[in-house]
């Protein structure tokens, strides 16, 4: 793979400290910037796989995009991030970075689309407030990959790809009947860890 | 940092929901396409006869070269071929 335009020049690094820890064995961002400078498609492939739900909720929640905006969007911030990842000064800030590039793509297209047709006035506030809950949202992410495998998917099942019970059960291979304890018991772990009373994996979500 | 409870936790986890499948996928082909472009466009440049298809009717050109005629190739095509 070639490497991302831009890609060559870097100034000196600076680590900022993470809080939080990614799943054992997960590419650290920093980790994954420098694999796309160095042209590697599969690193490239993981940050757009782990951001891309962060660049999709501030194109429709925090800026309340419609569909087709928000895809034109989330297309384009990528490319952007593709074409400009050489100027990143810190390989550790991708996620600001990434946020950043999103809300200027979000504001250019909702200036373009008021010279064409009036648009609905955003709530004085709301951006900032849906904003700050993305990022709130995006911080409980991180923790939830603290999670054992199981308490993540079906987290994750539930709650971010809406499914039912009996989804997840069939999906994941557990009786129906355990799944809403099995949440609770992940939710509690989760709970504990974002009250910084817990920072280690601990919940099996059931398994043992 | 606020307090979470489970509901609270629940509805955040929420707000994180997936991006649309097809959206990622286009978004982690994006070095394979600027390759392929990349690629047509420096075999348009040392090919003039190439190049003449390709600005006569680039979906047709693509498409007999055994190109897949992406219409994000295609666009990206489209701003090269006039740039260049």
């Amino acid at each position: 793979m070639e490497a991302p335009p831009g890609g060559g020049a870097q100034g000196p690094r600076r680590r900022a400290a993470r809080g939080l820890t990614l799943a054992q064995g997960s590419p650290t961002d920093a980790q994954l910037v420098a694999g796309c400078r160095a042209g590697d498609h599969e690193a490239w492939r993981l940050l757009v796989d782990r951001f891309s739900r962060y660049v999709f909720a501030i194109c429709v929640q925090g800026f309340r995009l419609a569909e087709h905006d928000a895809e034109d969007v989330f297309q384009d911030v990528w490319a952007r991030a593709y074409e400009r990842l050489g100027q990143l000064r810190d390989d550790d800030a991708v996620r600001p970075w990434l946020a950043q590039l999103t809300r200027r793509a979000c504001l250019d297209r909702l200036r373009a689309a008021s010279r064409v047709e009036p648009v609905a006035e955003l709530e004085e506030g709301f951006e900032d407030e849906e904003l700050a809950r993305v990022e709130d949202a995006w911080f409980v992410r991180e923790l939830l990959e603290g999670l054992s495998a199981n308490c993540r998917e079906i987290l994750d099942r539930f709650f971010c790809r809406d499914q039912s019970y009996a989804t997840i059960a069939s999906e994941v291979g557990i009786p129906p009947g355990t799944i809403a304890s099995r949440i609770s018991r992940c939710l509690r772990t989760l709970r504990e860890m974002a009250e910084g009373r817990n920072d280690a994996p601990a919940a099996s979500g059931g398994q043992t | 940092m606020s307090t979470y409870d489970e509901e609270k936790l629940g509805e955040l986890l929420a707000a994180l929901p997936p991006a649309p499948e097809a959206w990622v996928r286009a978004a982690q082909d994006l070095p394979l396409l600027r390759a392929q472009a990349d690629e047509i466009v420096a075999r348009a440049e040392a090919d003039a006869a190439f190049r003449e298809r390709l600005v006569a009717n680039l979906n047709a050109a693509l498409e007999a070269e055994g190109y897949e005629p992406d219409v994000r190739l295609v666009e990206q095509l489209r701003g090269r071929l006039e740039d260049a």
